[in-house]
């Protein structure tokens, strides 16, 4: 009965949905107040149906009913309550209910928190975000219902979840990327809207931009969440593989990337307004073409779902007619925007302009990489895949280039920036960082040119980083005051870019310094990895909740010194027939110790894997410290004030006095 | 020339600048880093480059895995049903690597017509069958050779 419900309860919140792209519009357009006051509601109610539906589902999970497909196809009985809750998102149609109650959810955040906001825009934004609910409500109820039953012969018991998804971090990592990808259509109504009004001004930008930017934290999150997870639960010990999925949440990152850098200039300056735009809805199309590749089949990996045509043709109409419908009104309207702000060749501006440019062409790169497989293959002129030396080779480049520029642009002043004030502003903290960078290169104890410049360009940002806090920071009334000062956006910005060198310092690092060995070993033997002495003591049987284990003891030596007990596995999990390879990792800050258990080559002797992993952490710990810079610009006060009193309200925090006064507010 | 016009030139320049990087940076790397597909029909037809990083992929032959007790270092056979490739892999293989089953190797064919792969993937699923394979099989099945030899030719060619 319940499972008919929710299916009821999403037919009616596409019923919503579809009012929802209309009514608010029409008033908007017609400029009636009694149509547009209908958005509000209607998008409350949206959301209210579609949770309605995603507890319906929940439930179901939670009582083993699989009488539901779903159900039945991923979760077992045996499963412990938390992954009965974490499979409800362990496949196709229950991820797309998770993405489509986010997107209601984000739909009903902007309905709440905009109040404040003309009553026109708040109308155009949330038909804007009523119409791609429709496109996804009209996919989830025609392609993929969550809610479909095996009738008569239900099963007795389901086929259990994936034993790879049996793990905190998928609990964790599609809420967060999905939070992230859909975020980012917020940004996309602020544009569309603002193309439809023919307004685009600072106005808007400061209203899309908080907005972007916590998008594009829950997704900067949600990639690190990945990334972690696959080093430890794929089993071996890499951190990023350039699998197309993987790409398909970095393209959205990178160009969401762009967008926040392009919305700041666009707020402060009043200028690239047509190119944020743009971003805005590349940065969109993006994230629907990341769905449209993971679950159309036309990729296969861990993430992929089952393959149906009719769900592939149905994501790439959406994206065709998002793409096309988008950039038809950006034809028509974006010239209609004049900008009346100067800048010099040399100037803030120009950095955020080049930082624009390495971040697309960084997008342009993973795109090709990515997709020009799949063309040939659909073209049938044969098969191909690019692996990793393609996208190392050119992404690093452009990463250590962002990097560099990074470190200058700090320093640089909207409008005119004197070159050699630069220049000579710019010299000691060169000079600390090569210093600083030979110090590290002694301390791993090897040069290697692309080590040198990843971590020069780490600690390059750092340094700028820390010497412009240190400038700004300097009061009269003492350190801690100057400190104090600065506004939250400033401190975001502070540490999101802090984030960014870690994880440049890390990616640096553990290429270049990690250590990787396969080794033979039964049990009594002892290797080193690097400084590290690894001894397998024994290995033995265990029995887990729906599994059984190989269960392998190892310590793990420092110069003579013991400095952990590692128990890597090897799981065999009886409902899926399947095997699972469960590291042992001895975490630490500066260094991972990495243990893997191979196959069984003779009665006794086993194949393992051991790997020293210098600065690891920093990958998700910077990733952690960038997305929390995200949400600490947001809780900036500017953003609460400035929303009813226009522009005027100077705020606190230097970022602000460099402009001069009030930003150059281009008319239309 | 007018301010406006001029900011617009430096922005296109930029544009332009960053497009070109990105495309010379992208055929450059796409020229060493294509691997092409080939299945066990082809590389026993020889129509293989010796010493080329390739990928190779077919099932698993059942009771051709040898592996040497004194190292990590594994033999076997990958078969289309109409040839056999014999392979040759030191490391920890995937935990789906099993006679019988799909997989996918990255690698070199060696003067003696033997595959050094460097790495073997099985997926991640024990029904899932590797796209290529799926193909090859199709392919052996159906004698399709000729036709698929000629446009690999054509298409190494290009590169």
């Amino acid at each position: 009965m319940y499972p008919e419900l929710g299916q009821l309860a999403l037919i009616i919140a596409l019923l919503l949905a579809v009012l929802l792209s209309v009514v608010p519009l029409a008033g908007a357009l017609t400029g009636r107040d009694s149509l547009q006051a209908f958005a509000r509601p209607l998008s409350t109610g949206m959301f209210v149906f579609t949770a309605l539906s995603f507890a319906v589902l929940t439930h179901a999970f939670m009582v083993d009913d699989f009488s539901v497909a779903y159900v039945a196809n991923n979760s077992n009985s045996m499963l412990p309550w938390y992954y009965k809750f974490s499979a409800v998102w362990g496949g196709h149609e229950g991820s797309l209910l998770l993405w489509i109650l986010m997107l209601a959810g984000w739909t009903l955040a902007v309905a709440v928190f905009s109040r404040k906001l003309p009553s026109v825009m708040v109308s155009q934004v949330l038909s804007v975000l009523g119409m791609i609910c429709v496109g996804f409500f009209l996919f989830i109820v025609i392609t993929s219902n969550p809610f479909e039953r095996i009738l008569p012969n239900i099963p007795a018991d389901g086929r259990d979840l994936n034993p790879l998804l049996q793990d905190i971090g998928l609990i964790l990592h599609p809420p967060m990327l999905y939070m992230g990808y859909v975020g980012f259509s917020v940004a996309f109504a602020f544009a569309i809207a603002a193309l439809i009004n023919g307004k685009l001004d600072a106005a808007w930008a400061r209203w899309s931009r908080p907005w972007t930017t916590v998008a594009w934290s829950f997704l900067t999150i949600g990639i690190a969440l990945g990334s972690w997870w696959a080093y430890y639960e794929l089993g071996w010990g890499g951190w990023w593989f350039w699998d197309p999925v993987e790409n398909a949440s970095l393209l959205p990152w990178l160009s969401g990337t762009a967008l926040m850098h392009s919305l700041a200039v666009t707020e402060k300056r009043g200028v690239f307004k047509s190119w944020t735009v743009l971003l805005a809805i590349v940065t969109f199309s993006l994230s629907l073409l990341g769905a449209f590749l993971v679950r159309s089949g036309v990729l296969t990996s861990v993430h992929s779902f089952a393959a149906d045509p009719e769900r592939g043709s149905f994501l790439l109409a959406l994206l065709g007619i998002t793409v096309v419908a988008s950039l038809v009104l950006y034809a028509f309207r974006a010239p209609v925007v004049h900008v009346r702000a100067r800048y010099d060749s040399l100037s803030r501006e120009i950095f955020l302009l080049l930082n624009n440019v390495l971040l697309v062409a960084a997008t342009l790169l993973v795109a090709i990489g990515t997709l020009y497989p799949l063309v040939l293959d659909y073209l049938n002129m044969g098969k191909l895949s690019i692996g990793e030396p393609f996208f190392n080779a050119t992404f690093s480049p452009l990463a250590v280039a962002a990097g560099l520029l990074l470190g200058a642009g700090i320093f640089s002043r909207w409008k005119k920036t004197d070159g050699g004030w630069l220049a000579r502003k710019l010299l000691w903290p060169l000079a600390v960082s090569v210093v600083a960078t030979t110090a590290v290169m002694l301390i791993y104890g090897s040069f290697a040119p692309w080590a040198f410049a990843g971590v020069f360009a780490a600690v390059w940002i750092t340094v700028a980083t820390a010497w412009d806090l240190w400038d700004k920071s300097s009061s009269r009334r003492g350190r801690l005051h100057g400190l104090k000062r600065q506004s939250r956006s400033y401190y975001g910005m502070v540490s999101g870019h802090l984030g960014l060198a870690m994880v440049i310092a890390g990616a640096t690092v553990v290429s270049n310094y990690g250590i990787e060995r396969d080794v033979r070993m039964v049990p009594g033997d002892s290797v080193m990895v690097g400084d590290y002495q690894v001894v397998f003591k024994s290995i033995g049987d265990r029995r887990g909740a729906n599994f059984t284990a190989e269960y392998g003891s190892f310590d793990v030596f420092l110069d003579g010194k013991h400095v952990s007990e590692l128990h890597p596995e090897k799981r065999h999990y009886p409902v899926g027939m399947s095997v699972m390879t469960e590291a042992d990792i001895d975490g630490g800050l500066f260094r991972d110790v990495f243990i893997a258990i191979g196959e069984r080559i003779t009665d006794d002797a086993w194949a393992i894997r051991l790997q020293y992993k210098p600065l690891v952490r920093w990958l998700w710990l910077g990733s952690l410290v960038m997305a929390i810079g995200g949400f600490l610009a947001i809780s900036d006060k500017r953003y609460r004030i400035r929303a009813h009193s226009e522009a005027k309200v100077a705020s606190a925090g230097n970022e602000e006095d460099v402009v001069g006064g009030k930003p150059a507010e281009a008319g239309t | 020339m007018h301010p406006i016009r001029k900011k617009r030139l430096t922005i296109v320049l930029f544009l332009v600048a960053g497009l070109a990087i990105a495309v010379g940076l992208t055929t450059y790397a796409l020229r060493q880093n294509i691997n092409l597909f080939y299945d066990p029909s082809e590389i026993a037809a020889g129509n293989v480059p010796v010493d080329v990083r390739i990928r190779a992929g077919g099932m698993v032959e059942e009771g051709s895995v040898i592996r040497d007790p004194e190292s990590l270092k594994v033999e076997f056979r990958v078969t289309d049903f109409s040839a056999s490739v014999p392979m040759e892999y030191v490391g920890i293989l995937p935990d789906l690597f099993a006679e019988g089953q799909g997989i996918v190797a990255m690698g070199r064919m060696d003067a003696s017509g033997r595959f050094i792969a460097d790495q073997v993937l099985a997926k991640h699923d024990e029904q899932y069958m590797p796209p290529e394979v799926a193909d090859a099989l199709e392919r052996a099945s159906k004698g399709q050779h000729k036709a698929a030899d000629a446009q690999k030719a054509a298409e190494s060619t290009a590169y």
